[in-house]
């Protein structure tokens, strides 16, 4: 029988606040096998673990409930308590009585009577635990970064001088992202490539980092401080080790017809292309769905003037594997598909256009070559109407939009607005907005310039339709402020549609068992004391994939990112989770079941020689757990169809137990 | 039919390429048609039968014997060799020491069907035609094949052997229109209400014999969690009859997505229960939520409830 101490914690009035604590000590005091039970103002405190402490002492306890906040936040603290009184640390049991009763319930008899019920079942657990010992793990002193965006790069670049080689994973032919396709960063008004591509040559220079361009993630196995990762080097048809990155190539291939997706299709690009002069790597990719040679096999120009003889007509795919201590998700964002917002005419009117658009229709290396012309007719355009949040903060209902507040587009479409006033000073800007949100060093100065010192017309309300009208757009919009109806003869429109997180990283989260929120962005371990880790140990998270941020807040929390997973590749064990499973060899058939869903390949099969009924030896195929691998995800334990899998510490026996202490 | 089977089985036995067959044999009735092993020649002659009423399945028996000595000779109707699939996919079964015979199926004969149609004294049966002709000792009478055939047969998905050595008769194929999950479709068009009153009716009448448990392919456990003491469900299966229909329920969750619809757990059910519509119910839902999947088609197929995809459901 174990002897059981129960401590009831009231987190300030977190926990008291909405549950009688005083009236489930005594309620749990009366259990079976419970020598002592009391409450404590915060169980947390040095004084409450000391509390803790003594009453082991004291009372010879072998096994602990804590009723207090979620066992995320602090199972850790009262196992060392435990274990600093030689009280194994898997003998200690957490009720959540803060996020699963108080937070939870507002009627204290309710809430009082369903914290009885779990410390009740927690105590069914007690009884039912046995000590167990955690052994240790080694770590590959190597990080994985997905997405070579401004976020992926700082991460990697940050990792990287810290010591540890870094691998990033881009699945466009350049590094860059987003932020490459930018003309200023606002406040400031700098050049976005003046900043940038100074920190994708220090990234691909770097001794300890690795760029793979043109390449996807395939398959994730393993767990933090031991993943393998298979990524797939799609084939570019160019030898990259060759390629000298003169653009010869590019320049006579004679299928001039791939819309060029750097400038947003606004002008076409070779079938053999490099993205933009800065690239990196500096290295020609053949688009295989309008190359003449791969599709009918008649040209091959590019293979003739290249110098270098790097094209490669037959390269395919290759899919490498590489060993990882951390991975990084830094899968960044699309703006939305503006079609879906039939009334503002995107996609039938070609003088509205999205705001990343914008950007490279004011870039100097753009298809205008900077000069801001309508994609019309070429014409420079005198009034021009800024659309806020379209498909941003739209109820949930909506479908075609965003919860959620897309953050950067007030001051990107602040910063349009006044490079257009500064360039053309000619031209009518109108902005209409629903709300101005600039917070952030010297935001709010600078919106406040593009109205008082450039003359923007910021109009609180919304515009509802978009029409053509000969060579003009027709803006039918209100104005809240002054309750009336506008009609605006427009030359350009402008929507600034919600960002939204990457395609591609759902399946990417999939792989990597990182939680997601309904928007798909990644979800943190902690929203404020854990914000760029994901509740996935091993797996960190950086940049725009996490939420909406701006190029500041990425770079920061890119930093940040990187810090946590050099404190993970600094170490050089890992403690493992005693919490494995194990085979019961008398029950197993042998079915294989288990093995096909263990995650991380711990589990193996052997044949064993068994004694059978009259002294007769039989040999059967038997599961086993390699316990340095296991994760205990408990995968095996419900596939098992003849109960032969068991988790230790989450034995189908304790949580029956639980289930029965509920259900009493 | 049988001569064929005979014939080939006795010539098997003598060139040594077995050593033992396992076909059927009458039981205590001439139409209690048995597995049965046959070691010798004689033993054939004298006791091996094969006609409408061998609907047992013989895989789940090469569990036992493919673990012994020798060589052994299965004939497996279609619907056999997918449960023969399923149990090598689990590694139930030595595939190295079973020689598999497919014989061709037209459906089999649910004697309790034509016992109803008031045929007593029964001896013998076969089709011809579409038609059952019954032998009595009252003499032969001919019946409509669907009036008398097993219900499962009826709904039979595949005339296809999957997995063989050789083939007696012909091979058919996977029969695409087959409407086995009509009744399943009819309990889900009830209320909650209405689905319970069903199941506790039908479960209420169990006994708790095991056999459908012992006789189907996938209870294939060393030893069954209703045997096990330290499971936690075996005895609590015995405190009331709620908990005793629990027995089938989860029965069902331990056979989902492995159950190949065999149909032998409603065959041998003395209480007529329909025990094959849980099953079919998890085989309908698993191919809505994960594509169609038949367990057993292919062994090296990935199951659905064993494996992931990045296109799996969430909720």
């Amino acid at each position: 029988m174990q002897r059981i101490g129960v401590f009831i914690c009231h987190c300030g009035t977190n926990i008291a606040g909405t549950v009688d604590v005083k009236a489930v000590a005594e309620a749990l005091s009366h259990e079976a096998g419970v020598v002592f039970s009391t409450d404590y103002q915060y169980m947390c405190s040095e004084s409450g673990q000391q509390l803790m402490r003594e009453a082991i002492r004291e009372h010879r306890l072998t096994g602990i409930v804590v009723g207090s906040c979620s066992p995320r936040m602090h199972e850790a603290t009262f196992r060392k308590a435990a274990a600093a009184e030689g009280l194994n640390s898997y003998m200690v049991e957490i009720a959540n009585l803060r996020e699963h009763v108080s937070w939870i319930h507002k009627d204290m008899k309710e809430a009082t009577e369903k914290a009885i019920i779990l410390g009740r079942a927690a105590i069914a657990k007690v009884h039912l635990n046995a000590p167990l010992q955690a052994g240790e793990s080694p770590v590959t002193k190597r990080a994985l970064v997905i997405g070579g965006g401004i976020a992926g790069i700082q991460t990697a670049l940050d990792i990287a001088e810290a010591g540890f080689e870094v691998d990033i994973v881009e699945k466009s032919p350049t590094i860059g992202g987003k932020m490459a396709q930018l003309d200023k960063t606002f406040p400031t008004l700098d050049c976005a490539a003046c900043i940038l591509t100074p920190k994708m040559v220090d990234a691909a220079q770097h001794e300890k980092i690795t760029i793979y361009a043109y390449s996807e993630l395939e398959a994730v196995k393993g767990y933090i401080g031991n993943f393998k990762a298979q990524i797939r080097r799609k084939a570019r048809f160019v030898d990259e080790t060759k390629c000298t990155g003169c653009g010869i190539c590019t320049e006579k291939c004679p299928m001039k017809k791939a819309p060029n997706e750097f400038n947003m299709g606004f002008d076409k690009r070779g079938a053999v292309y490099i993205p933009f002069a800065q690239a990196v790597p500096k290295v020609a990719t053949i688009d295989a769905d309008y190359c003449l040679m791969l599709k009918n096999g008649k040209c091959g120009i590019c293979s003739k003037v290249c110098g270098a003889g790097a094209i490669d007509y037959k390269q395919q795919d290759e899919i490498i594997e590489r060993e990882y201590g951390a991975i990084v998700a830094a899968t960044g964002f699309n703006p939305i598909d503006a079609k879906v917002y039939g009334e503002y005419g995107y996609g039938t009117c070609p003088d509205v256009v999205t705001s990343l658009e914008l950007e490279r229709l004011m870039n100097a290396a753009g298809p205008t070559n900077g000069t801001l012309l309508r994609p019309s007719d070429k014409e420079h355009p005198h009034t021009v109407v800024f659309v806020q949040c379209v498909g941003s903060r739209c109820t949930e209902t909506d479908e075609r939009g965003k919860p959620y507040c897309s953050k950067i587009c007030c001051m990107y479409t602040a910063k349009h607005a006044m490079l257009i006033r500064e360039k053309y000073p000619d031209t009518d800007v109108y902005v209409f907005y629903i709300d101005v949100r600039t917070p952030g060093k010297n935001f709010d100065e600078f919106y406040r310039r593009a109205v008082e010192q450039y003359g923007v017309h910021y109009i609180k309300g919304m515009v509802g339709k978009v029409t053509q009208n000969g060579k003009q757009l027709r803006v039918q919009a209100s104005d809240l402020l002054a309750g009336e109806q506008l009609h605006i003869n427009a030359d350009l429109v402008v929507l600034a549609t919600a960002i939204e997180p990457d395609k591609t990283a759902r399946s990417i989260g999939t792989m990597l068992t990182a939680s997601m929120d309904t928007n798909d962005f990644f979800t943190e371990a902690h929203p404020k004391l854990r914000p760029v880790e994901s509740p996935t140990a091993g797996i960190f998270l950086s940049g725009v994939c996490q939420g909406p941020k701006d190029i500041p807040e990425t770079v920061s929390q890119a930093s940040a990112c990187a810090a946590k997973v050099i404190g993970v590749l600094a170490k050089d064990k890992l403690t493992c989770n005693p919490c494995v499973a194990s085979s019961d060899e008398l029950l197993c058939n042998g079915c294989s079941s288990c093995e096909k869903v263990c995650p991380y390949g711990a589990i193996t099969y052997t044949d064993k020689e068994f004694r059978g009924p009259n002294r007769t030896t039989l040999i059967r195929r038997v599961a086993s757990v390699n316990p340095a691998v296991c994760q205990g995800c408990g995968a095996c334990t419900v596939a098992c169809p003849s109960g032969a899998m068991d988790l230790k510490g989450f034995t189908n026996k304790q949580i029956m137990a639980e289930v029965d202490a509920i259900c009493k | 039919m049988q001569k064929m089977m005979e014939k080939r089985a006795l010539e098997l036995l003598a060139d040594g390429t077995v050593s033992r067959v396992l076909g059927w044999s009458a039981g205590e009735f001439p139409y209690d048609m048995t597995p049965a092993v046959f070691e010798t020649a004689e033993e054939l002659q004298d006791g091996f039968v094969y006609n409408d009423f061998c609907g047992a399945n013989l895989s789940k028996y090469l569990i036992k014997e493919s673990r012994k000595e020798g060589k052994i000779l299965v004939f497996l109707k279609p619907c056999d060799t997918y449960s023969f699939n399923q149990l090598l996919a689990e590694h139930r079964i030595i595939r190295d020491n079973i020689y598999v015979i497919g014989i061709e199926c037209y459906g089999k004969a649910d004697v309790e069907k034509l016992k109803a149609m008031g045929l007593e004294g029964i001896t013998g049966i076969y089709m011809k035609d579409g038609e059952y002709t019954v032998e009595t000792v009252y003499g032969s009478q001919t019946v409509k094949a669907y009036e008398a055939m097993a219900e499962r047969c009826l709904a039979c998905k595949s005339k296809k052997h999957v997995v063989y050595d050789e083939l007696i008769g012909e091979d058919g194929e996977v029969v695409t229109d087959c409407n086995r999950f009509d009744m399943v479709e009819q309990l889900e068009a009830m209320t909650p209400e209405q689905r319970f009153a069903f199941w506790r009716g039908e479960l209420s009448r169990c006994i708790r014999c095991n056999a459908c448990r012992n006789v189907c392919p996938a209870c294939s456990c060393e030893q069954c969690v209703f045997d096990n003491p330290n499971s936690g469900v075996a005895q609590k299966a015995a405190v009331n009859s709620f908990e005793e229909n629990m027995f089938h329920i989860i029965r069902a969750f331990h056979v989902a997505g492995r159950c190949t619809d065999c149909g032998e757990c409603s065959r041998v059910c003395p209480q007529n229960i329909p025990l094959h519509l849980l099953n079919r119910k998890f085989i309908k839902d698993m191919n809505a939520f994960y594509g169609e999947y038949q367990a057993g088609e292919d062994p090296d197929k990935k199951p659905p409830l064993g494996t992931y995809t990045l296109g799996d459901r969430e909720a």
